[in-house]
This record gives C-alpha cells, structure tokens and sequence, in this order.
C-alpha cells in the first residue's frame, strides 16, 4: 500500500509543477498534488491511530462482549501501582535536579570560559547512543558490581544513569539556549556590578535559560517515566518495569497502562510544545531537541 | 544538531582570551571537572570495561575466543536477525516518514498541521518500549481488538500473523521510526529553498531532471544520515522486543539481557562480547550519522 501511492504523490507532485503555469502566491502543492498528499497523510495517520484505538477498545473490554473501566480502576487503585508510579516519579525529579545542577553550569563555563571543550561536550552528547542502555547496564554492573549497596543496591543508581541518559537532550537545549544570548556580554555586566560568579549564574543567566531547562527537564521527565531497560536489568521494581509485570498476567490491564502511559508522554511532550511555542522558537525548534528521542 | 565547530566558537576564543591571565585560566579548567568525571565515571567507563571484558577470559588473562564466537552459531543468527530488524524498520520508517514530512512541509496549510505533526510524532518517537509492544499485541495479536473486528465485521482472519518475528517486530518498530525520521528529516526539507526549483525551471530544466540533480544531492546526505539514525535506534531498542517476545526472537540486544539478568549461566563473557558488537555497530551508524551531518549542514541553515 505504501510504496505505491508514494509514488503517486511524488509524480501527481511532479506533473503539476509541470503543466500548470504557477500563480502569484501559490504555494508549491497544488490541486491534485494537495489531495496526493494529504490522502498520503491520512493513510499514515491510520497506522498511527488504529492501534490507539485498538488499545482503548480493548483496555476496555468486559466479559461477554460488555464494556468496563474496571481495568482501569483496578490498576489504580492498586498498591503495586502506587508504589512503582510514585518510585518513577521520585526518580524523575531526582534525575532532573541533578541534571540541572550538573550540565547547567558546565554548559554556561564550557560557553564562557572553555570554547575548546565544546567539541568534547559534543561528542559526549553522542555518547548514550554509542553506549545504548543495555550495554551501559552491562558497564555499570562490570564496574560497580563491588560499589556499596547504598548505591549499587538502591535505585540511586537509576538516577545517576538516568541523569547520562538524558544530558544529550539537555545539553542540546542548553546549547542553542545559550546561543541565542550574549553570554559574555551579561556575566561582564553581572560581575562588574558585583555579583560574584554563583549569583551571576543564579540571578542572571538562569533567568535567560528558563525556557532550555524546562523543555529539557520534560523530555527528562518522558525518558525516566517510560525507562525499562535499565531498571529491568539492574532489578528495580520502576513504572515500566510495572507495566511489563502486569502484562504477564493482565492483558486489559496491560493494555489501560500503555494508554497511560502514552497519555504522559502527551503530557510531556504537550508541555515542551507550549514552552517552545511561547519562547518563539521557530518552526523546527522542537523537531531539533527531540530528534533522537529514541533510547529505549 | 549542528556541526562540530562552527563559527562562534572562533569567536568565543577571540573573547576568552582578550584578557592574559594565566592564573585565571588554569583555574577555568577545574570548572569543567565535576561533569567531566561525571562522564567519565558513568558513561565512558562502563563502555570501556565492556570493550576491555570482552576480551578476557574468566581469570582475567587474555583471550579472542568469544569475539570469535560471535561469528558462529546462534550469536550469529542474533546478528542477523537484529541487522535486518535494524535495516529493515530504518528503510520501511525512513521512506514513509520522509514522505509525510514532504507532505507536510510542502502542503504548509492548514497553519496548525506542522505544529501538530511535530508534537505527535515527538509524542510517538517517545512512545517506544514496553507500552508500544502491548497496544500491538492489544490490535493485532491473536485476541486483539482488530483481530476480532476483521475477523467479525469482514471475515478477514489475521491470526496466522505472527507478531514475535522479526517481521512483526518491523511492523511494531515502524511505530517509532517513521516519527523520528519526521523529526529528523523535516529541518532538511526546510532547507530546500523553492528558488533553486525556480531557478532550474528557468534554465529549463524539467520537474525529474529538478529532483534528480538538485532536490536529490542536496537531501541525500541528511537522508541517509537519518536513516543510520533509525537503523541504530533499531539495533539498540530493547524494551520493546522483550515485551513483545520474551527473548523467543534472537537478537542481539536481548540476548545481552539475558546474559546479565543470569538467564544464561554458560560462558559468561559472551554477555561482554555481545555488548562489544553492539557498541560496534551503534558506533559506525552514529559516527557515519554525524559525518552525514556535517556535510548537510552546508544546506541546512
């Protein structure tokens, strides 16, 4: 079915750049090409949705034929989801609170005072795809396997992971955020007004950056909320490993719980979308941050 | 997603260095420090020991003997199962992902499609892993909810599909490819300027010859390198295969799973090796990705 209304819409597209003499303002689709494509958008959008509502339908699914939310109250009100929801949800804080406080200041410094570095900070920003999670568990337990249990044992681990998961995300946020202001122009102003180095990076170039480290931190938030991989292998009883846990015994649960978590991601991604839209980044802003949004 | 090095960095260098003190300077490096270790400690580290483990035996010393295994058997077939799972989902998602961000580039009306398009497919690149596996089984698996419709509305019996192969796994991965491709390719198409179309039709060039020695050279560099993207996304993805599978599909990036998690006790270090080969892989589509890229930019503002 694709490949061959694929081809349609390209020569539709083809033939009538030829034939018609284009109009003043006329953008490039036109006429039959229009259709073209946009029936080509339907049919892609079906894949898409289909298995959304699929889901939905199913999720809700009773006995006999019947239909039930008792999938749904049932999943939430139970203790096991609580406790794995509101384990992940701790973890996404922690992860973004040490993110920030991390990248935040190197990436400013790197900027400032270390241009020689960006192409370090650059390459290791490649690094979570090269070392994909499932080698770095395998890496962690290689390395750490001895480390106390405080941290081996307990899911710290998972945030201090999870802060290398999503650095590539805020460091590229950062980056252009940090791009689009004069960075020497207001630490000189800062310090020659008095404020020492942590009040320059507090009061004036974090105020600057508000709009880098909240895209940043929710696309931190959708990584760490959805993360199996890593918890799975490493032991931890996280949301995604939950999901997995009830897909063993409960299909319409399994099926209510990808629906919620898809529903967050809507709820991160919505909110990059609003926070980028009102900073006025421009068209491909968002397309730019998320780009490998894979790391799963 | 710009090139390495660019022009501010020049500059920032001119205006780094305006002021001469040295001291100040050697101070400036202790400031990249803590995340520096940081990346060193939890990233660069656990890679390391994965390359440096796979080459050792047991007792520590020396050995070739599983990177040599890697080429045999069943950690063969893992290979190949995951390279056309990888290939596979990249060109599938790839070709139908750049044609419906062409689609929505090029169409431009309605205002809101853009916007929408890029924040669903953000939203669908995401939506990998577990979640993902079990809406398809929850559609198209055996009791799945389009199963029964087709099977009750028209007739159509789709049961004999099978998901846990390598060819269900492409139909689920396509789910997160073609977005990403959206997302990556879209700035690309951005980049096509409607004067040089103009410009060639001026020179008489027909729509084919356009495509074929303008639109064609200057989108094929971020259009491959995006593929490499989805190949590797493709290779590496994990969560989703378990879910879907639970190892019955061998491939390499479950297969690692179980050797961690001690589902598989024999031979231990094959874990490392299989950790090894993925690195490897990952590290040729990313690097070759980010050559691509570099080479794009050149059109892409």
């Amino acid at each position: 079915m694709s490949a061959a209304s694929a081809t349609t819409a390209a020569s539709a597209e083809l033939a009538t750049a030829r034939l018609r003499p284009r109009r003043a303002r006329a953008p490039l689709g036109e006429g039959r090409a229009r259709v073209a494509k946009a029936v080509w958008l339907g049919l892609v959008s079906l894949y898409f949705v289909i298995p959304l509502a699929a889901t939905a339908a199913f999720s809700l699914e009773g006995e006999h034929g019947s239909y039930t939310i008792s999938a749904y109250t049932q999943i939430l009100s139970s203790s096991a989801f609580s406790s794995a929801f509101l384990l992940s949800l701790r973890l996404a804080i922690e992860t973004i609170v040490l993110a920030v406080v991390l990248v935040v200041p190197t990436a400013y410094w790197v900027r400032l005072r270390l241009p020689k570095l960006r192409p370090v900070m650059e390459a290791l920003s490649f690094g979570p795809f090269v070392v994909s999670p499932v080698v770095l568990a395998v890496g962690v337990e290689n390395v750490f396997r001895k480390a106390p249990s405080w941290f081996i044992g307990s899911p710290n681990i998972l945030v201090v992971l999870y802060v290398v998961l999503s650095f590539p995300f805020l460091y590229r946020a950062l980056d252009a955020g940090l791009r689009a202001i004069d960075v020497h122009t207001l630490t000189e102003a800062a310090r020659s007004l008095g404020a020492g180095w942590a009040l320059t990076l507090w009061r004036v170039i974090l105020p600057n950056l508000r709009t880098a480290i909240i895209s940043g931190a929710l696309l931190a938030f959708a990584i760490v909320m959805g993360e199996f991989t890593i918890a799975s292998l490493l032991l931890f009883n996280t949301f995604g490993v939950y999901i997995e846990t009830v897909g063993m015994t409960a299909a319409t649960g399994a099926a209510a719980l990808a629906l919620i978590s898809f529903a967050l991601t809507w709820l991160a991604m919505g909110g990059l979308v609003l926070v980028l839209g009102r900073a006025g980044g421009g068209k491909g802003s968002v397309a730019r941050q998320v780009q490998i949004g894979v790391t799963r | 997603m710009t090139a390495l090095t660019d022009a501010p960095v020049v500059v920032d260098e001119a205006v780094g260095t305006r002021r001469p003190r040295p001291r100040r300077r050697s101070l400036a490096w202790l400031g990249a420090v803590p995340f520096l270790a940081y990346a060193f400690l939890f990233l660069v580290l656990p890679g390391v020991s994965v390359i440096v483990s796979a080459f050792q035996n047991t007792n520590g010393s020396f050995t070739t003997q599983w990177v040599r295994d890697l080429f045999q058997g069943q950690f063969l077939s893992a290979n190949v199962n995951s390279l056309e799972l990888a290939a596979l989902s990249a060109i599938t998602g790839g070709v139908v992902g750049f044609l419906a961000a062409y689609a929505v580039v090029t169409l431009g009306r309605p205002r809101w499609l853009r916007s929408f398009v890029t924040t669903f497919s953000a939203v669908a690149a995401n939506f990998a892993g577990v979640p993902l596996a079990f809406a398809f089984v929850a559609t198209i698996g055996s009791e799945g909810a389009m199963t029964k419709l087709l099977e009750n509305a028209l007739g159509v019996n789709i049961s004999s599909f099978n998901l846990v192969s390598v060819t269900g796994l492409v139909v689920v991965y396509t789910y997160f490819q073609i977005p990403l491709m959206v997302l990556v390719v879209a700035p690309a198409l951005d980049g096509l300027r409607r004067e040089w179309r103009e410009a060639a039709a001026n020179l008489g060039a027909s729509a084919t010859q356009y495509w074929l020695r303008v639109g064609l050279p200057v989108l094929a560099p971020s259009v491959i390198g995006a593929m490499l993207l989805l190949f590797a996304s493709g290779f590496a993805a994990y969560a989703t295969a378990v879910a879907l599978t639970s190892g019955l599909v061998n491939l390499v990036a479950t297969l690692i799973g179980n050797y961690l998690s001690g589902n598989v006790i024999a031979q231990p270090q094959m874990g490392q090796a299989l950790g090894l080969d993925m690195l490897v892989v990952l590290f040729v589509a990313v690097g070759l990705y980010l050559l691509l890229q570099r080479r794009a930019s050149k059109w892409v503002r």
